[in-house]
């Protein structure tokens, strides 16, 4: 009996309490930067793309909804994805994948609104993950700190590199 | 047998064995870079390093190195011991210095002994702060990539490259830190063996650039155990697919045939399964030039129709299985299939399959080749036609290095010291053949002859060995007739090795005689015969009632109205006018092939076939080894592409004829074993379907972190399809069930084990480093390996021929290239851009007569276009020879000696590579 009205009350005090509901899709929550929504595919600060077809996030996916190949520009040496895949309609928006990436291409963001009448039209192709910025993480660029040339940046150019061995050389 | 005991625990071990090989013969794990199961230790790397501790009250020990450390019996070791486990972590540490931030970018990631090793040592923060050394990398051609940034130092690929392959253009070169491992300049690695760096070097320094263009991660990649269709050595391989497209072959392990590595044709020579130019649909010439696919139906109905109609020839080949052959047979019946050999083919081949059959020498696996104390090559350019079996000989020529330091006490795993021991002397290699050979470096003895003076020189040995035997009138190459009669005969495991290549059946009667001759002297003689393609042996197990040309005869006769080829392509095999005559006799020709070539284009219907890598079948290799092959991938819903007995089974339905039924793979093997008592055996070859393990589980094709599933075919259904279930073999298309190594050997799809992503796995696989895989070593012998009680069957050959004698024009000598006299790999586009363009080889006298040079170009009637010249000083006078299999050649050269004159509109190809 005490219990039941005690419980009374505390339904009784909810009346004057703060809305937590909001009027949405009228009224917008507020969805924290760091939230796990829509997945994007994002650019180093020179504009190219990011990702570079390694298939970490593809291997961390718990629910193997990542599926992309490797290719490489003949120009510039770069790896790319030559089509890069996103099942949503399994994707449990866990962000092993964003957590998985050595170059922060993949990126979850706060969009969470993905509703779809037909699953097929939940299946993004890599036009339709890549955006024009570099997301959260606007200095990072992977090709300034790993070894393999590319167009505009030589051996010994990257980060902590020490220019090219003459292994010719005959110095003690 | 010794025991040693490891943290606490007691093991067995052989004594004279490394410590690191008897921990890893125990699955136990401990770090390693520089060892390798074949090239021994060098002690390079530091990082074995193991405690060892004087006996049970030494608690401090003392730290060796495991793999330059000999087991003795009741020797204490530990793994664990904090200080070891620290320095093995420092080792890494300091290696990691240096190395780039690649990994999402190496072609390595995933499958990286490196990596494998820092994670096992615990390894984890960079503590380094400097700048690290850099290097340029180098064009090593279209096979292997080069990115030198990544090299750990740890020398396997130049002591895999040099020591173990004899190669000479990769070198270690530098000072200090300065190291570099690469060519004195830019260049394709010369080797026909260069592939194995990809596998040797244990980080991503050398890489498969073929598979790096459509790279996939190993742990994305569906592979099946199956068989190389390069030549007939029969190497074992790990085709590997993803997204439909074949994206590389790796070297499975056979203890007893190729070991850890495969040629540079093996490797490489499998892109023609994506060829664009694959026959995918069934078609039907509608008129003289266009060909209509009509669906697999419509074109069933029509070959039954044909069938039914009138008689029919069938034409198989030593390219398919023995159960697409044997299919085909069943379906024209016996009396009207031709194996699909050409006619001298198919005579060497019954030679050889009667030689083996006769007993009075053992046929050699690899193993026992490496073990030969001395070889006798007779004919045959193995280099170029058997390309595994060289690499095996250099390792016999090493034999003398071993037994003299076994002698000095010298461990047979100490590397550099047996090679300082033995200062570059070789076990006795002579080599007889047409022209000089890129491994005359390892012979002590060459003779550079026409096959008919070789198969003299091979009679005369014999008769040397034993008088009994016939010896050839009039003269011989005398002094190389008595060393190489006095090697063998000194030898306690003399090897002859011969094949098919020199297109002279007296060549191999002459080599046949050799190995009865030592056999007669109380000798333990071996012969290798090589036939040329991965199924020579099968087809000629599997003969028919017609010979190529009589087939060809029943066509053009109109005896026969329907011809139905598979997996052949007729003008590799008989003359073109002869071809030409058949298939344009008005009869029907059907053509079950793969891939488009000239046969197929002369069809009137076309079936598309499977590749090996999309179907299951077996193949009989050089010791009559029958080794099942399974299907690697399905082919793309959308094409036709369907096993060639399968097509046979229903033409032979739409037909209305019986006994083609069969119901599987398993059905038609028991069939052909039933059928065909010399195929008796090959049900036993791999595991059947029902195949499930102690786990009871299907072995799985993928990974078991294979990704994507749920992506991969979203683009065209969001619903993903389930898995075939596959009736026909023990695996499934799936990351589900188990791959333990338990399972037999013949049935591993590819070794990975925990902590061990990368090809290094493989021990885990085996009964010991090295040695047999745990589930015996994959194949059924066919033909009774050892020399048995039928030794006395083994009468020998009396009628050497007559010695050369140039006449009026030049007599055509055949001869092979790795990359490009095999018709599929031939196809594929690394080896196709590494293949030489059509060239003769004239001696100089010759040349200057018919007033050529180097580069010049010649014509003659017998070759259907112009040629380039080469010359050597080695060719005998009046001869010419001339490369088989390339495009535009023809395959059976013309017996009769042809006439060249010179070419003056020839342009010369740009060669890529500079050879011979
Ligand atoms: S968020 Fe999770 S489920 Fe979605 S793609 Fe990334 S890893 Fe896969
Ligand atoms: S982990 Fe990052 S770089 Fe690698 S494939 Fe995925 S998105 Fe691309
Ligand atoms: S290139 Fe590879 S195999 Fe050669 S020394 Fe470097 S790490 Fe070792
Ligand atoms: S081509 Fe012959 S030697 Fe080379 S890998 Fe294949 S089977 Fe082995
Ligand atoms: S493996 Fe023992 S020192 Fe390299």
């Amino acid at each position: 009996m005490w219990s039941q009205l005690r419980t009374i009350w505390t339904v009784f005090q909810h009346t004057f309490m703060r809305n937590e509901t909001v009027e949405y899709p009228d009224e917008m929550p507020y969805a924290a930067p760091r939230y796990r929504g829509r997945i994007i595919l994002t650019r180093d600060p020179d504009g190219e793309e990011r990702c570079v077809a390694c298939n970490l996030c593809a291997v961390a996916c718990p629910v193997d909804c990542i599926a992309l190949q490797k290719t490489e520009r003949e120009e510039d040496g770069r790896w790319y994805p030559e089509f890069f895949r996103i099942n949503f309609s399994r994707c449990i928006m866990c962000g092993m994948c964003e957590e998985a990436c050595p170059t922060y291409a993949i990126q979850l963001t706060p969009d969470f609104e993905l509703c779809e009448f037909n699953r097929d039209s939940m299946v993004y192709e890599k036009e339709h993950l890549l955006i024009n910025g570099p997301g959260k993480y606007p200095d990072y660029s992977f090709w300034g700190v790993a070894g393999k040339t590319i167009e505009g940046k030589d051996k010994g150019e990257a980060l902590n590199e020490a220019p090219p061995t003459d292994h010719r050389s005959l110095l003690p | 047998m010794a025991t040693i005991i490891v943290d606490g625990e007691r093991y067995e071990a052989k004594a004279g064995q490394n410590v690191l090989e008897a921990v890893l013969s125990q699955h136990l794990d401990l770090p390693y870079f520089c060892w390798h199961p074949a090239m021994g230790s060098v002690g390079a790397c530091r990082q074995c390093a193991i405690m060892e501790y004087a006996d049970e009250n030494d608690e401090r020990g003392r730290m060796v190195m495991a793999c330059i450390t000999s087991v003795r019996d009741g020797m204490r070791l530990s793994i664990a011991a904090p200080h070891a486990a620290r320095f093995r972590e420092s080792v890494i540490e300091w290696l990691m210095e240096n190395h780039p931030h690649d990994c999402p970018v190496c072609e390595e990631g995933g499958e990286c002994h490196l990596q494998d090793m820092t994670v096992m040592t615990g390894h984890s923060q960079r503590r380094y702060r400097g700048t690290k050394r850099t290097w340029r990398n180098q064009d090593l051609g279209p096979f292997i990539g080069h990115e030198m940034n990544r090299c750990i130092t740890c020398y396997r690929c130049v002591r895999f490259y040099r020591d173990y392959a004899g190669g000479t253009d990769l070198e270690a070169l530098g000072s200090r830190s300065r190291m570099y491992f690469g060519r004195a300049a830019d260049g394709k690695l010369e080797s026909e063996f260069s592939g194995n760096l990809v596998e040797v070097c244990p980080t991503g320094v050398f890489t498969d650039r073929p598979f790096s263009k459509q790279y996939t991660r190993k742990w994305d990649l569906q592979s099946a155990p199956s068989v190389c269709p390069g030549c007939a050595v029969g190497c074992n391989i790990f085709p590997s697919e993803r997204y439909g497209d074949l994206k590389r072959v790796h070297n499975r392990y056979h203890g007893e045939i190729n070991g850890y590595f495969l040629c540079d044709r093996g490797r490489f020579g499998s892109h023609f399964v994506n060829d664009p130019s694959r026959i995918r649909k069934a078609g039907m010439r509608v008129d003289d030039e266009v060909f209509e696919a009509r669906g697999a139906d419509t074109a069933i109905d029509a070959l039954g129709e044909m069938l039914r109609d009138g008689k029919a020839v069938g034409i198989g080949s030593p390219r398919a299985s023995v159960e697409a052959n044997f299919a085909l047979r069943s379906l024209v019946g016996r009396d009207s299939f031709c194996n699909g050999l050409g006619e001298g083919d198919a005579e060497l081949i019954a030679l050889a399959l009667d030689i083996h059959g006769r007993g009075g020498a053992r046929i050699p696996t690899l193993t026992d080749v490496e073990a030969a104390d001395a070889v006798l090559v007779l004919g045959e350019d193995v280099l170029n036609t058997a390309p595994r079996v060289a690499l095996a000989m250099r390792q016999a020529a090493r034999g003398t290095a071993f037994e003299m330091a076994g002698a000095a006490a010298i461990p047979d795993w100490q590397d550099a010291g047996i090679r300082g021991h033995a200062q570059g002397r070789l076990s006795p290699v002579f080599l007889a053949t047409t022209l000089p050979t890129r491994i005359d470096d390892i012979a002590a003895d060459t003779l550079h002859a026409t096959p008919q003076d070789i198969a003299r020189a091979g009679y005369a040995i014999a008769h040397r060995i034993d008088g009994d035997f016939a010896a050839p009138e009039g003269a011989v190459a005398d002094d190389f007739v008595d060393r190489v009669a006095a090697a063998l005969g000194k030898a306690k495991q003399p090897l002859i090795v011969t094949g098919t290549g020199s297109a002279d059946p007296a060549v191999m009667q002459a080599a046949a005689n050799i190995a009865w001759a030592l056999r007669a002297r109380g000798g333990d003689p071996a012969l290798l015969i090589a036939p040329h393609e991965a199924n020579s042996f099968g087809a000629g197990m599997l003969d028919g009632g017609l010979t190529l040309d009589a087939a060809l005869e029943a066509v053009r006769s109109g005896a026969a109205r329907t011809l139905v080829v598979m997996e052949n392509d007729l003008y590799r095999r008989a003359d073109y006018e002869r071809v030409d005559a058949a298939l344009a006799s008005g009869a029907e020709v059907v053509v079950i092939d793969s891939i488009e070539n000239a046969t197929a284009q002369a069809a009137n219907l076309l079936l598309p076939a499977a590749t090996y890598a999309e179907c299951n079948g077996t193949f009989v290799n050089y010791e009559g080894r029958a080794q099942r092959f399974y299907q690697v991938f399905e082919p793309a819903a959308e094409d036709e592409i369907a096993p060639s007995w399968m097509w046979i089974r229903r033409a032979a339905k739409a037909a209305g004829r019986d006994g083609c039924d069969w119901s599987g793979i398993e059905d038609l093997v028991r069939a052909c074993a039933e059928n065909v008592p010399a195929l008796a055996a090959i049900p036993e070859a791999a595991p059947t379907a029902g195949y499930r393990g102690k786990a009871d589980t299907r072995i799985p094709r993928q990974p078991h972190r294979y990704s994507g599933r749920t992506a991969m075919r979203a683009d065209v259904n969001v619903h993903e399809p389930k898995p075939t279930v596959d009736d026909e073999t023990p695996f499934a298309y799936s990351m589900e069930g188990q791959n333990t190594g338990r399972q037999p050997g013949a049935a591993v799809p590819y070794v990975w084990s925990p902590g061990w992503n990368s090809n290094q796995s493989v021990f885990k696989f085996q009964q010991e480093v090295g040695g047999g895989l745990s589930g015996g070593d994959p194949g059924v012998r066919l033909i009774a390996a050892e020399t048995g009680s039928n030794g006395a069957d083994a009468r020998p050959f009396r009628s050497p021929p007559a010695a050369f004698a140039s006449g009026d024009g030049f007599r055509l000598l055949p001869l092979h290239a790795i990359f490009g006299s095999d018709e599929l790999s031939a196809r594929s586009w690394p080896v196709a851009e590494t293949s030489p363009s059509p060239y003769i080889v004239l001696n100089p006298e010759d040349a200057r007569e018919l007033g050529v040079a180097r580069g010049d170009g010649v014509k003659c009637d017998a070759l259907p276009v112009s040629v380039e010249v080469r010359i050597d000083a080695a060719m005998t006078p009046g001869t010419a020879a001339c490369v088989c299999g390339l495009p535009d050649m023809p395959g059976p050269l013309p017996a009769d000696p042809v006439e060249f004159v010179r070419d003056p509109d020839f342009e010369r190809a740009t060669e890529i590579i500079a050879r011979g």
